[in-house]
């Protein structure tokens, strides 16, 4: 136990020193755990023996992130980047692959070699890409959609890979193979439903297994997340999370299908349900914490010995590596029209090889396709490759971006129109109707409630509506809040309500916040949050009632109006007095006299003002049209008709 | 040579101003323009509770007055309507105490759908421009204002499609400015049907 402790404590000191200098000289933080893992693997020789095992560990972060990717595409925009996904990435996969191999072929391997050298390099890292878009928000780039069509292409690309590279196995490294271990490999393999089975029977258990994760996803999900939300137990939903993702990737393993892929497959299921942003934000930090585990073992897995004994020819394959990968991806940006700076960033994003390449290594040599000394100096050459993406962003950003950017800024701005996305916290009966008029009239929102019975209900009626606690800041920064331009606060909870403004006012100040207030005390504590509108939420509807009943009680409509109106400026006139005095006595209780002052001059001047309005023709507050005085009648005709 | 700038007051009417083709680019030039306050007022008044207090004021501190708007009906649009009534009261803009409008200038510029041949007696509308101004200059007339002849396009539907916008807008600049720097005949501008097509009379330069 002590050993663990000592371990997990050395892993995440390494990262909580590295990351955020590699942040602060904007190197990203995938540099940053990369290093680390450097510097406590081979450099000082704190770990090194178990980080072929964590490293297994750690690749769950990457099916987890797969999970994330999921929830964000909606089968309808799978469905409409099939084009990209199979001609762009099947090219990116096929080319890089014939050309890698080509290669191999002219240094004299054999051609079952040179194939599977072939698409281990054709492959890219999904993890290092993935996070790196994120952190310089390049995701919704053009060069950043055509380079995740790519990634996904290639994680699908890998199953196939898995399946073929057993008929490629070489007879000599098998025969040694078996002589030396038969009977060792059997006990070690692997927990597996379909070893064994004949093909035609495989093929179903793989089928079914997918068929189970999609229906089940569809169908079993939601009355299992609604069963878990009603408990209110927030870490009840976490464990919920973790389970489902845990389950579909031992089911996937247990069939031998990759579980990167049934959890991204689980994900696109869930992207339409409501738990989307709760589910999101639960595994949001495991997914994290474990892929820069997976960055630091990458790091950590750097053989220095074999890398020194043949630096020359590793380095040489790494740059080979790059460049033909980047010039692949260049011509093929060339042909799919991918303009300006998104051209260079599709292609150098991707130049690396990928966290499946270790896979597909430790695969092959499991399969004697491939010896071990040629594995180990090729996944050298994949950890070198990942460790430089880093440095292509780098290049990216300083070299090629700013030459862009002169000829860009000329064009027109694209988004003026956009109104930006506004998030509703709290679709009760307030937040319901802001949120219907707003949807009508084309604005994007996003809602939020706690209460999963509500969130069915406005599903029902096509909201887009997601469960969870809007005054988690987690919940809320997977809702978007830092692309948000709104926050609307519906919530129940007057306490809570004046926190997330505070919090949102900190920490987001950009975001416009539009608060329904119980009363006046909330609206001024929520104005002294920092709440940009407030509304009392009787407030118009009383107005509203009042105005009526003096209609039925024989006022002329329009007149019952103007009292209206009247009424809501008076008290818009006074609302900034009564403020300060109220805030005077919040700090002291002697004002509390003066607050009631100053409230009761707000009656009379409201009943001053009503009063002007009804008996004196002239008044100097608020008035409709007074037609002349009737002894100038003649002399300044205005009012012919009057 | 030094003199105090005259103060204009654009009194801006367009309920619906995301199709205004014309009028809101006339408007958005406006407001950048010195000396020239410009009111958006549906913008300022959506539910036309007019300040009434607040108009006066504006009305005090500006020189010339500025009615901008599309010809709805032969007439203003309704809040232009709703702030005359309100606004211009006994005793502040008419009556025996009312002097405060004496001595400015009002004027409108205006675009209309017709063509200027629909605006004659012979015309579909059978009217001229002018001639249906006629509330607006007599309102001029009792509160004491000078009113000059309208800065109108016609044919406003088709102005953009035959980019005729810009040069109107840089006309009403021009006019604007000589307004302001009191380069302007009014003399000869009250007596006119229209503003444009004699800007080079009225304007004298530097």
């Amino acid at each position: 136990m002590t050993a663990y402790f000592i371990q997990a404590f050395i892993y995440l000191c390494a990262a909580v020193i590295a990351v955020p200098i590699a942040k602060r000289l904007g190197l990203g933080s995938v540099l940053g755990y990369l290093m680390a893992g450097v510097v406590i693997g081979p450099i000082i020789g704190l770990v090194g023996a178990e980080t072929n095992t964590l490293q297994h560990f750690a690749e769950f972060g990457v099916v987890m992130m797969l999970f994330l990717v999921g929830l964000e595409l909606e089968p309808k925009m799978l469905w409409n980047m099939r084009n990209k996904l199979i001609g762009l990435g099947g090219l990116q996969v096929g080319l890089s692959t014939l050309v890698v191999m080509g290669i191999a072929l002219s240094f004299n391997y054999g051609w079952s070699i040179a194939l599977t050298v072939g698409m281990i390099f054709s492959l890219s890292s999904t993890a290092i890409v993935l996070q790196t878009f994120n952190e310089k928000s390049l995701t919704k780039t053009e060069g950043g959609k055509n380079a995740f069509s790519v990634l996904l292409f290639q994680d699908i690309a890998v199953i196939p890979m898995l399946a073929f590279i057993p008929l490629l196995a070489l007879p000599e490294l098998v025969e040694k193979a078996q002589s030396v271990t038969q009977s060792a490999a059997e006990h070690h393999d692997e927990l597996s439903l379909v070893a064994g089975l004949p093909g035609w029977a495989y093929g179903i258990v793989v089928l079914m297994a997918i068929a189970s994760v999609v229906v089940g996803g569809h169908y079993l999900s939601r009355p299992l997340f609604r069963y878990v939300a009603s408990s209110g137990l927030r870490e009840i939903f976490t464990a919920t999370a973790l389970m489902l993702v845990i389950g579909i990737a031992a089911l996937m393993s247990l069939v031998g299908l990759s579980p990167a892929l049934g959890t991204f497959l689980a994900g696109v299921v869930l992207a339409n349900s409501e738990f989307r942003h709760e589910l999101e934000s639960n595994i949001e930090p495991f997914k994290g914490l474990l892929l820069g585990l997976f960055f630091i073992t990458v790091g950590a897995g750097i053989n220095f010995d074999v890398l020194l004994s043949h630096i020359g020819p590793v380095m040489a394959m790494t740059s080979g590596v790059i460049l033909i990968k980047a010039s692949v991806l260049l011509v093929l940006a060339f042909i799919f029209k991918i303009r300006g700076s998104d051209r260079w960033l599709f292609a150098l994003s991707l130049a690396q090889a990928g966290e499946f390449g270790f896979v597909l290594l430790s695969y092959t040599v499991q399969n004697h396709v491939i010896t071990n000394e040629l594995a180990q100096l090729l996944s050298l050459v994949v950890a070198i490759s990942m460790f430089l993406t880093p440095g292509l962003f780098i290049l990216f950003d300083k070299v090629i971006l700013p030459r862009y950017e002169k000829n860009e800024n000329t064009r027109e701005p694209d988004d003026i129109d956009e109104k930006g996305t506004v998030i509703i916290a709290g679709v009760g009966r307030f937040g319901q109707i802001v949120n219907r008029l707003l949807v009508t009239n084309g604005v994007k929102t996003i809602v939020l409630d706690h209460e999963v019975q509500q969130v069915e209900n406005l599903r029902k009626i096509n909201t887009k509506s997601y469960y969870g606690d809007a005054t988690q800041p987690d919940l809320l920064h997977t809702a978007g809040i830092e692309q948000a331009k709104m926050l609307v606060i519906a919530i129940d909870d007057p306490e809570r309500a004046v926190g997330l403004v505070e919090y949102i006012k900190h920490t987001y100040p950009h975001i416009i916040i539009m608060a329904r207030a119980f009363d006046r005390r909330h609206l001024y504590r929520l104005r002294n949050a920092g709440a940009d509108f407030m509304v009392s939420e009787t407030f118009h509807s009383a107005l509203n009632l009042g105005k009526h009943a003096l209609i039925r009680l024989g006022v002329h409509p329009f007149k019952a109006e103007q009292q209206r109106a009247t009424f809501y400026e008076t008290e818009t006139t006074h609302k900034d007095t009564l403020y300060e005095a109220w805030k005077q006595f919040t700090e002291d209780d002697k004002y509390l006299v003066h607050y009631r002052d100053m409230f009761i001059q707000l009656e009379e001047t409201l009943s001053a003002a009503m009063k002007d309005e009804r008996y004196r023709s002239f008044s100097k507050v608020e008035r409709s049209w007074t037609p002349p005085p009737k002894e100038n009648h003649t002399e300044f005709s205005k009012a012919e008709s009057d | 040579m030094a003199q105090v700038a005259k103060k204009i007051l654009v009194l801006y009417a367009h309920p619906s101003q995301e199709r205004s083709e014309i009028n809101t680019p006339l408007f958005k030039t406006t407001q950048l323009q010195p000396n020239v306050t410009a009111v958006d007022l549906y913008g300022e008044y959506p539910t036309f509770r007019i300040n009434i207090d607040r108009e006066q004021q504006r009305l005090r501190d500006h020189d010339i007055v500025v009615f901008m708007f599309p010809l709805y009906w032969y007439s203003t649009p309704a809040i232009l309507k709703e702030w005359q009534d309100l606004v211009l009261e006994y005793n502040f803009a008419y009556g025996a105490k009312g002097k405060t409008l004496c001595g400015k200038t009002f004027l409108c510029a205006l675009s209309a759908g017709g063509s200027e041949s629909a605006y004659c007696e012979e015309g579909y509308n059978h009217f001229s421009l002018r001639e249906l101004l006629r509330p607006l200059e007599q309102m001029a007339n009792l509160t004491g204002m000078n009113f000059l002849a309208p800065f109108a396009l016609f044919c406003a539907r088709t102005a953009s499609e035959e980019n005729r916008v810009d040069t109107h807008v840089q006309k009403w600049i021009r006019t604007l400015r000589a307004l302001s720097e009191d380069r302007f005949d009014i003399e000869f501008a009250q007596s006119l049907e229209k503003l444009n097509g004699h800007l080079d009379q009225l304007i004298r330069e530097h």
